[in-house]
C-alpha cells in the first residue's frame, strides 16, 4: 500500500516523534530495573517520577494519584471491581450507562452474572443522558456510578463534572472512562471531583500497553495485582518503562499543544463534514455535543463494510460501529442505544482525527468519497426504490 | 480486516450483473434491514428455458455483493433444473473461499436463489417470510433455514451455525436450542432432512369478536410468549382493533431496537396461521 490517510484517531494513534525519541534508551541501554538497588537500575525510578509528573499534571492531579497501568482497559476494570469492594458488601448496585466501552460494560454484565443490580441508562437520539434519571437511578445499595467522558464511536461529550458533583453529594463513588477526553480536551480533577478515572496511552500519541489509573487522594484502592511493591503495592510487577517514560512525554505535549491542535483538528472535521453532506445525499451525522476530532455519519441504503473496504483500496482508513467488520452480527451497541434505525446504523462510519492530519488529506477523502457512495447505492436495492 | 481472497475483492470491486430486469420471470429477496444483509435477484428465460440474463442487487458487506455477483455468473446459461442444486458451498468455492463468519452471505445467496425459482413457479411474490417456526428472534432464523445449514454443510457447533445463519448471533437467547437441532441431525445419521409440518388444523373461517379475541389471547398466551421467553423478553395484548392487534414489548425486547421488525414477522405468522389471515401487529411504544 502506498498512500495512508490515517483517520482512524479513536482506535489508536501515532506515537509522536517526541515520544519514542524519548522511549528509546529505556529500550536499549537504560534497561535497568527501577527496583534495583545499583543506580543503573534504581536511576530509572526517577524517569518514573517524572512522568507520574507529566501525567498527574495533564489532570490536574497529585502524582500520588496515578497508578501506571497497562491500558484503558485495565483502569476501567481495576476501578470498577476496586470500588466494589471498597464499598462494602451491603452495596450490590452498579450504574452505567448503555454506550460505554466493552471495558465497562463487560464489568457490568459480568457482575450482573455475579447477583449485582447493574443500571444501564439510556441515552436520547442525539447521545444525551437524562441527568434527573441518573440521580433518580441512585440506591442506598448503589457502590458505584460511572459515565465516561466522551464517546469512543460518536464522540459525544458528558457532562461529568455536574454527573461527578450530583453522584457524590449522594456519597457514592464516581468513576470516569477518560479514554477518549485525555489529550484531546482539558480533563481537571481540580473542578470535577471524580474519584477514580481511566486513560490509555496509545489514544494520545504514547506507545501501546499502558494506562493511567487515577485514585483521589485519600481512597484506599485495594492491590489488584498482588507481588511487588510497585505503584504503591497496587498494581505489582516490574514497570513497562518504556511505555510510562513515553506516556509521560505524550502527556506534557498533548498539554502543550491541546488548545491549537483541537481547533485544528475541530475545522478539519468540520470541513470532512460540511464536504460529505454537501456532496452526498441521504447522509446523517450521529451525535451532537462531540469531540472536535470526532465524525460518525451514517449513509443511508448501504452498508459500512463495503465503504470500509473501497475506502481502504485508497489507503484511507476509517472504522465503522458496523457489525460486518468485527464478526459480531449486530450493529454499534452505541448507535443502538441512541435509537439509530437500522438501516442508518449498519450504514455508519467513524473518522477520527489527531494532530498529524492535514488539509491535504481531509481533500483527498472529500473527493474519492462521494464516487464510492454512488457506486455502493447502485449495488444497493433500497436506494434505487426511492429515487 | 477480514481475509478476503483476491476472488471475493474482485467480484465486490467489480460485481458483474448489478441491476434491475423489467418484467423478470423469477424475482426473489431475501434478508432484511433488521438482519444488516438484503439480497435481491432476478432473471429472466429463453425460449430453451435456460437463464439468459440475471441480475441482482445487495445492501451488504462486501463478501455479500461478491456472493450474490458470483451466483449471478454460475446461474447464467443454465436450465432451473440446474441451478436449483447450487449449493452455498459451491459459491463460497467459486469464490475460493470466505472467513467462517461470513458464510451467512452464501447461504443468503442460495436462499435468494431459491426464492427466485419458487417466484418463477408459483407466481408468489417471495419476499423473505417466515416458513416455519422462528427459532433466532433476533435475525428471524427460522428452524428450517438452521436445519438446512446444518445438513448442506455438515455442521456441528452452534458457532458454526451462527456463522451460516447468523442464528444465535444477538442476544444468544437460541444458542441452546441451536444445539439440539445439531445433536438431533448429527444422532440421527445424516439422511436428507425431511421435515414435513404436520398437518395443523386451519384457521377457522368466521369468527365471532369475541372468538376472535380469545383466539388471539391463546395465542400469545401459549405460543408466542414462551417463545419470547427464551429470548427474555415478553409481550402484553393491549387491544384488538378490529384486524390490528395491538402489543407492547416487554423484558429484553422493549430495549432492544433490533427486534420488532423480526417480532412482528414472528407475531404475525402464528396469529395468521391460528386465527386469522388478516391479522397485523402493531406496537404500542
Ligand atoms: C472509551 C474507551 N474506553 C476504554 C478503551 C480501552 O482502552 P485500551 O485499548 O487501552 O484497553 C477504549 C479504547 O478502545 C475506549 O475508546
Amino acid at each position: 500500500m502506498s498512500r495512508v490517510v490515517y483517520l482512524d484517531n479513536n482506535a489508536t494513534t501515532m506515537v509522536a516523534p517526541e515520544v519514542f525519541e524519548a522511549m528509546k534508551p529505556f529500550l536499549s541501554g537504560r534497561y535497568g530495573n527501577p527496583s534495583s538497588f545499583h543506580s543503573f537500575g534504581g536511576g530509572v525510578r526517577r524517569d518514573i517520577d517524572r512522568a507520574r509528573e507529566q501525567a498527574a499534571q495533564l489532570l490536574n492531579a497529585d502524582p500520588g494519584e496515578i497508578v501506571f497501568t497497562g491500558c484503558g482497559t485495565e483502569s476501567d476494570n481495576a476501578a470498577l471491581l476496586g470500588a466494589l469492594e471498597l464499598a462494602g458488601p451491603a452495596k450490590r448496585h452498579l450504574v452505567i450507562t448503555r454506550v460505554e466501552h466493552e471495558a465497562v460494560l463487560q464489568v457490568g454484565h459480568y457482575l450482573k452474572d455475579k447477583g449485582y443490580r447493574v443500571t444501564e441508562l439510556p441515552v436520547d437520539r442525539s447521545g444525551a443522558l437524562d441527568l434527573d434519571q441518573l440521580l433518580d437511578s441512585i440506591a442506598d445499595d448503589t457502590a458505584v456510578v460511572s459515565v465516561m467522558w466522551a464517546n469512543n464511536e460518536t464522540g459525544v461529550l458528558y457532562p461529568v463534572r455536574q454527573i461527578a458533583e450530583a453522584v457524590k453529594s449522594k456519597g457514592v463513588f464516581f468513576h470516569t472512562d477518560a479514554v477518549q477526553a485525555g489529550g484531546k480536551i482539558p480533563v481537571d480533577l481540580n473542578e470535577v471531583p471524580a474519584d477514580f478515572l481511566s486513560l490509555s496511552g496509545h489514544k494520545f500519541h504514547a506507545s501501546k500497553g499502558v494506562g493511567v489509573l487515577f485514585v483521589r487522594r485519600g481512597i484506599k484502592l485495594p492491590p489488584y495485582v498482588r507481588g511487588g511493591h510497585q505503584e504503591n503495592g497496587m498494581r505489582a510487577g516490574t514497570e513497562n518503562v518504556a511505555g510510562i517514560v513515553g506516556l509521560g512525554v505524550a502527556a506534557e505535549l498533548a498539554l502543550k499543544t491541546m488548545t491549537e491542535d483541537y481547533r485544528r483538528e475541530g475545522r478539519l472535521r468540520d470541513k470532512l463534514e460540511k464536504g460529505i453532506l454537501e456532496s452526498c445525499s441521504n447522509v446523517y451525522v450521529n451525535g451532537e455535543n462531540r469531540l472536535a476530532n470526532t465524525l460518525n455519519v451514517s449513509f443511508e441504503f448501504i452498508e459500512s463494510e463495503a465503504i470500509l473496504l473501497m475506502l481502504n483500496d485508497l489507503g484511507i482508513c476509517t472504522s465503522s460501529g458496523s457489525a460486518c467488520t468485527s464478526g459480531n452480527l449486530e450493529p454499534s451497541h452505541v448507535l443502538r442505544a441512541m435509537g439509530i434505525p437500522n438501516m442508518l446504523a449498519y450504514g455508519s462510519i467513524r473518522f477520527s482525527l489527531s494532530r498529524y492530519n492535514t488539509e491535504e488529506e481531509i481533500d483527498y477523502v472529500l473527493e474519492n468519497l462521494p464516487p464510492i457512495i454512488d457506486r455502493l447505492r447502485e449495488i444497493s436495492p433500497f436506494a434505487q426504490r426511492i429515487s | 480486516m477480514w481475509d478476503y481472497t483476491d476472488k471475493v475483492m474482485d467480484h465486490f470491486r467489480n460485481p458483474r450483473n448489478v441491476g434491475y430486469i423489467k418484467d423478470p420471470d423469477g424475482e426473489g429477496e431475501v434478508g432484511s434491514m433488521a438482519c444488516g444483509d438484503v439480497m435481491r435477484l432476478m432473471f429472466k428465460l429463453d425460449d430453451q428455458g435456460r437463464i439468459a440474463d440475471a441480475k441482482f442487487q445487495t445492501f451488504g458487506c462486501g463478501s455479500a455483493i461478491a456472493s450474490a455477483s458470483v451466483l449471478t455468473e454460475l446461474i447464467k446459461g443454465k436450465t432451473l433444473d440446474e441451478v436449483e442444486k447450487i449449493t452455498n458451498q459451491e459459491i463460497v468455492d467459486y469464490l475460493g473461499g470466505l472467513p467462517e463468519q461470513k458464510m451467512h452471505c452464501s447461504v443468503m445467496g442460495r436462499e435468494a436463489l431459491e426464492a427466485a425459482i419458487e417466484n418463477y413457479r408459483t407466481g408468489e411474490v417471495s419476499t423473505r417470510k417466515l416458513e416455519g417456526r422462528v427459532v433466532c428472534v433476533c435475525f428471524g432464523v427460522t428452524e428450517k433455514s438452521i436445519r438446512n445449514a446444518i445438513e448442506e454443510n455438515g455442521l456441528t457447533t452452534v458457532e458454526q451455525v451462527t456463522n451460516y445463519t447468523k442464528a444465535g448471533g444477538g442476544c444468544g437467547g437460541c444458542k441452546e436450542e441451536i444445539g439440539e437441532i445439531i445433536a438431533e441431525i448429527l444422532g440421527r445419521e445424516p439422511e436428507a432432512g425431511h421435515e414435513e409440518k404436520t398437518a395443523e388444523p386451519a384457521a377457522p373461517k368466521k369468527l365471532t369478536t369475541l372468538q376472535k379475541v380469545r383466539l388471539v389471547e391463546e395465542v400469545i398466551e401459549k405460543e408466542i410468549r414462551p417463545e419470547m421467553a427464551k429470548h427474555g423478553g415478553d409481550l402484553e395484548l393491549v387491544d384488538i382493533d378490529g384486524n390490528n392487534v395491538v402489543v407492547k414489548l416487554q423484558g429484553a425486547c422493549a430495549k432492544c431496537e433490533m427486534t420488532w421488525f423480526t417480532l412482528k414477522g414472528l407475531i404475525e405468522s402464528k396469529l395468521r396461521e391460528k386465527v386469522s389471515e388478516e391479522l397485523v401487529a402493531v406496537e404500542e411504544k
